[in-house]
């Protein structure tokens, strides 16, 4: 729940997506769901001489199980907040 | 909440899990990403010759096997010759 939250915050911001089938796909941001999948617009795929498949897509769908990284522009994370965040998180995980 | 709507009525891009490419107008789709395409063909890449295209006519893909959806941009789709194009088929998912 708290990574849905960190995506939220990072809407409209450029980002890479590296996908289980070594395709990176970079675009910018515009929504995430619950399930992270992710929603990009005006996307390029990284290494296009290779990967010529998706020359005419312009936005995509992304199914967050098929997710391996998302590459985030660090100066709109702040780690400091995050690093509480995760161990309150994880602190009242194990309270419960 | 990030959906696949806008993409109905639309001719979209579909990679599947096991790196195959179809490409249709979107029919409708659910919740669990399910999704029915009409008039889909599937695109086989290889380095040997051009695009092959095989007409599928209409389709359910399962949400479960889909890795990206992307709306098409018809005009640039029309205005690439697929016979020059030589590529490697996309890699299926590996986990």
């Amino acid at each position: 729940m708290l990574i849905f939250s960190v995506f939220k915050t990072l809407t409209d911001q450029q980002v890479v997506v590296e996908l289980k089938n070594d395709l990176s796909i970079t675009g910018t941001l515009k929504s995430v769901d619950q399930f992270l999948n992710i929603r990009l617009d005006n996307i390029k795929v990284l290494d296009e001489a290779r990967h010529p498949h998706m020359m005419a897509v312009k936005n995509c769908f992304i199914r967050g199980s098929v997710v391996r990284y998302v590459q985030l522009p660090a100066e709109h994370v702040d780690t400091q907040l995050l690093e509480d965040a995760t161990r309150r998180e994880t602190t009242t995980q194990i309270k419960r | 909440m990030s959906s696949l709507q806008g993409y109905v009525d639309r001719r979209v891009f579909l990679n599947l899990q096991d790196g195959r490419v179809i490409i249709g107008t979107m029919a409708g789709y659910d919740q669990k990403s399910n999704v029915v395409l009409s008039d889909s063909k599937e695109r086989v890449y290889s380095m040997e010759e051009g695009v092959e295209e095989i007409p599928l006519g209409l389709y359910l893909v399962k949400g479960d096997m889909i890795v990206l959806i992307g709306e098409v941009d018809e005009a640039i789709d029309q205005s690439v010759d697929l016979t020059n194009i030589r590529a490697e088929p996309i890699p299926a998912i590996r986990y």
